[in-house]
């Protein structure tokens, strides 16, 4: 078995699964079970000043036979009082002192504010401590959250203020509510963070109520804007990590990764691209935290597939893989096959590549079943036929080089070669 | 041993009678099953089906939740879908023709999620169609049962007026009058019936049988085209001794009876013989195990591979405690004081090889066995209606209705379709036969 033991930013954790800051972790007795069902460690869901919250809260979307496929809420950081909040963490510490114990911290936008907030909670006793600069609802109209984490100077200035006086590894928790991620994270990183948190929800509207016409979540006949999240969020997520692993500037800096991470699998994909623990919220607040078994043992039983010894073997090991558009090589060709024997006749290639790619398979009309086959030298490699596709590797992908060296879109225009005909 | 009614309490006859396959009750559980489906192209569901309904669109609908668009998809293919849904061998037609029993994967469950969403269309008697203005044409309809109700449902969906007449007091035909009673009930074929008609532009003539006081040619002469979907008749005799005997009974009028009477007013015996290996053989032979026989067995002349049902209808007689003797070819009735009490049957075998007709002979062992029976129900096919066939001049063949293109018959302006002219097949294949004849004489209309 694989050692799943992880240490980020100095914090020891026995996996590299903590829970993400929100509501399984706003109190004691979330917390003890989550300990007690495994995970590493958690992040205190936000502190500050003592907040309100709405009913309800929560919205979905559902595809297909899965409910929640993404989730949005309009929650704001803690409603409990600060001292309770950190009367509860220093005895989760005492039970579990071999779990990660981060605090996340959203101040006003003032430095004694910072100062206060930030002495208050390493004097109480935490591992390190994340800035919340990405909830992109209701804290946001109070000048915080993402009004800090969307502008490089504000972000910059607060992280300054928290780093005059942190004595515990600070992370800084960024918004996917921009551009790029990137300019954030490097102006925080020249105010001193020691490593970065991503991403937080992504602002949103989840949908609207065909019989009331009142969008979701309804508080008493008006919602307002949320933050999205879950598995819908993923490829989003795992775009931003990249760039920050991508950029020299931010390439070195510790990150741990978030958004949509329900499996083991989602767990591995973070951390090829680049994060160094993952934190987890929508899969548990839709399953619970037994999930934490599967996490561990998929991933403990990969890394024996593998040869990898310690989660950091395999941390930003597919970075590299991730270029510009115009690197891609003109001559890499492939070309679908699809295998008769495992063919079940759903036509699904067919009306696809028909309808929204190249017209690349033919159909011979059968009693009922229909016979599909490629045409070649219409295949432009797209994947499509392959994705709807409802058999694994009925459809494969064989390689048909254009060329045998290796032909850039920089250099095809410099030869001057020739664009397609039709 | 005789035949006896009232061999079962009231619950035990609701039991045994209740719905073989309960409906989905919940959109939910109905939207797990639909969202299952791959939404095949050219599907071969779609292609399995004798009225071509759009499965995989019907299904579809409802997954997204548009119920009423899902029942007008199913309907407009088959009007006749929601009754279908409940009768048709869908494990040798739709179902069995999913993809996914090419991945030895449950198949979608196609009849559950028709009945769905027809049954709510049904029930609660939605508006679906509008026929056109009435265009002065008229059209008689004989038989108001699958076959005729599709016809006259689409004649009048083109502003013809039609005018159906029957010989039994309710519509429906062997929906009504010739499917087990676990299958479909009578109050539902009744609903069915009242919302096909509902369409308007349809008037029916109950106990009103063609032959008696009108005739073929009064129609002729009185309407614009006739249709014929008069259904087939009665059991086939078996032509051997005894047949005379108290206690053979024609599976036909077996099923009638319970169709249209109290449970507890049907006689069975303690012993049943069952003669034929087909739909209704299985229906007959189930549903006496069903009134309270003690034992019934299906005696068939061939083996279990050359069967006319299928598997699935075969498991509901084997689940029910029926026994089959197979290869036994029957004989002679044995009887006393004028009561049948044993069936005599030559053992047989099939021959090595498939003769001219494309089956295999039979052939006698020389062996015979003798079944103990006091009832014996005889559903080896039924015979056609070759009287009414024969005078009104209509070309046949052994009194099954022959048709050119379209459903049209030898006679100018009559068409007709569904038993009568295929010999006995499904429902399904019925609501065809009035759909394409319904363009026939929308066509035949127009060029006169």
């Amino acid at each position: 078995m694989a050692n799943l033991h992880t240490t980020l930013l100095g914090i020891s954790s026995p996996n590299p699964f903590w829970l993400a800051s929100a509501p399984p972790t706003d109190k004691k007795i979330n917390v003890l079970r989550a300990f007690e069902a495994g995970w590493g460690g958690v992040v205190w869901k936000t502190l500050g000043d003592q907040v309100k919250n709405v009913s309800s809260r929560y919205a979905a979307i559902n595809y297909g036979n899965q409910r929640v496929m993404g989730l949005n809420n309009i929650e704001l950081i803690s409603d409990r009082p600060l001292d309770i909040n950190l009367k509860e963490i220093r005895e989760v510490m005492n039970e579990f002192p071999d779990r990660a114990m981060v605090v996340s911290l959203m101040a006003n936008t003032n430095r004694q504010s910072w100062h206060d907030l930030v002495k208050r909670v390493q004097d109480n006793g935490c591992h390190g401590l994340e800035l919340n600069f990405g909830c992109p609802h209701g804290m946001t109209e109070r000048g915080m959250g993402a009004a800090v984490g969307q502008d490089p100077s504000i972000a910059k200035m607060v992280v300054e203020w928290v780093m005059e006086v942190a004595e515990v590894p600070v992370l800084t928790k960024l918004t996917p509510n921009v551009h790029s991620v990137v300019p954030i994270a490097k102006a925080t990183l020249e105010a001193g963070t020691n490593g970065f948190a991503l991403i937080n929800t992504i602002q949103s509207l989840m949908g609207v109520d065909l019989d009331t016409f009142l969008p979701y979540p309804d508080v008493g006949g008006h919602t307002a804007f949320g933050g999205y999240c879950g598995p819908a969020v993923k490829p989003i997520a795992l775009k931003m990590l990249t760039t920050l692993g991508m950029d020299e500037a931010t390439a070195n800096t510790p990150i741990s990764g978030i958004g949509g991470v329900t499996t083991w699998r989602d767990a591995v994909e973070f951390m090829l691209l680049g994060a160094g623990n993952v934190q987890v919220c929508t899969a548990v607040m839709k399953y619970g935290f037994r999930i934490i078994n599967d996490l561990c043992s998929g991933m403990s039983n990969w890394m024996d597939e593998k040869g990898f010894t310690s989660t950091s073997d395999f941390v930003g090991l597919s970075i590299p893989k991730v270029t510009d558009w115009e690197e891609l090589d003109l001559n890499f060709h492939i070309v679908a096959n699809i295998n008769q024997d495992k063919c079940i006749h759903c036509g699904l290639c067919h009306i696809t590549c028909e309808d929204a790619s190249h017209q690349a398979i033919s159909l011979e009309k059968g009693n009922p079943y229909n016979t599909y086959t490629i045409k070649e030298e219409e295949c432009v490699g797209c994947n499509l036929c392959k994705l709807v596709c409802p058999v694994s590797d009925c459809i494969t992908m064989p390689e048909r080089r254009k060329g045998a060296e290796h032909l850039n879109w920089k250099e095809f225009q410099r030869r001057g070669l020739p664009l397609n005909e039709h | 041993m005789s035949l006896e009614s009232q061999r079962l309490a009231p619950e035990e006859y609701k039991r045994n009678f209740a719905d073989l396959h309960p409906p989905f009750e919940l959109f939910d559980t109905a939207s797990i099953e639909a969202n299952r489906c791959l939404y095949c192209y050219d599907a071969p569901c779609t292609k399995s089906c004798p009225t071509s309904i759009d499965v995989p669109q019907f299904i579809k609908q409802i997954s997204t939740g548009n119920i009423k668009g899902s029942a007008e998809t199913i309907f407009s293919s088959n009007i006749m879908g929601g009754g279908c849904a409940k009768v048709c061998p869908v494990e040798k037609l739709c179902e069995g023709a999913c993809v996914y029993n090419l991945l030895h994967e449950k198949p979608i469950e196609i009849a559950k999620l028709q009945r769905f969403s027809t049954e709510q269309a049904i029930k609660e008697q939605w508006k679906i169609f509008e026929r056109k203005p009435s265009n002065g044409k008229r059209v008689a309809v004989v038989g108001a049962g699958p076959a005729g109700l599709a016809c006259a449902h689409a004649l009048s969906l083109e502003g013809v007026d039609v005018t159906i007449f029957e010989k039994e007091a309710k519509g429906g035909g062997l929906m009504t009058y010739g499917v087990a009673a676990y299958k479909v009930t009578p109050e539902f074929c009744e609903e069915e019936v009242d919302w096909i008609l509902s369409v308007g532009g349809i008037t029916v003539q109950y106990n009103t049988e063609i032959g008696i006081t009108t005739t073929l040619q009064d129609l002729q002469r009185d309407y614009d085209a006739v249709f014929v979907g008069i259904g087939v008749g009665v059991a086939r005799h078996l032509g051997i001794p005894g047949e005379e005997l108290d206690g053979v009974v024609d599976a036909i009028k077996f099923i009638y009876d319970i169709r249209t009477k109290d449970y507890s007013e049907i006689p069975v015996g303690d012993r049943i013989a069952v003669i034929g290996m087909g739909m209704t053989a299985i229906d007959a032979a189930t549903q006496s195990k069903r009134l309270g026989a003690k034992e019934v067995v299906m005696v068939y002349r061939r083996d279990e591979l050359e069967k006319s049902c299928t598997d699935t209808e075969l498991d509901i007689a084997k689940l029910d405690g029926c026994s089959f003797v197979w290869l036994a070819a029957p004989k002679e009735i044995l009887g006393e004081s004028g009561k049948a009490r044993a069936l005599v049957c030559d053992v047989v075998r099939l021959a090595d090889e498939a003769d001219a007709s494309g089956k295999r002979a039979i052939v006698p062992t020389g062996e015979m066995i003798t079944i103990e029976a006091d009832m014996i129900i005889r559903a080896a096919g039924q015979i056609p209606f070759e009287e009414f066939v024969k005078t009104a001049q209509i070309q046949n063949n052994t009194g099954r209705i022959s048709t050119n293109g379209l459903q049209s018959t030898n006679l100018k302006g009559v068409f007709a379709g569904g038993d009568c002219v295929n010999g006995g097949k499904e429902v399904v294949d019925a609501v065809q036969h009035g759909k394409d004849a319904a363009k026939g004489i929308l066509e035949y209309l127009h060029s006169k």
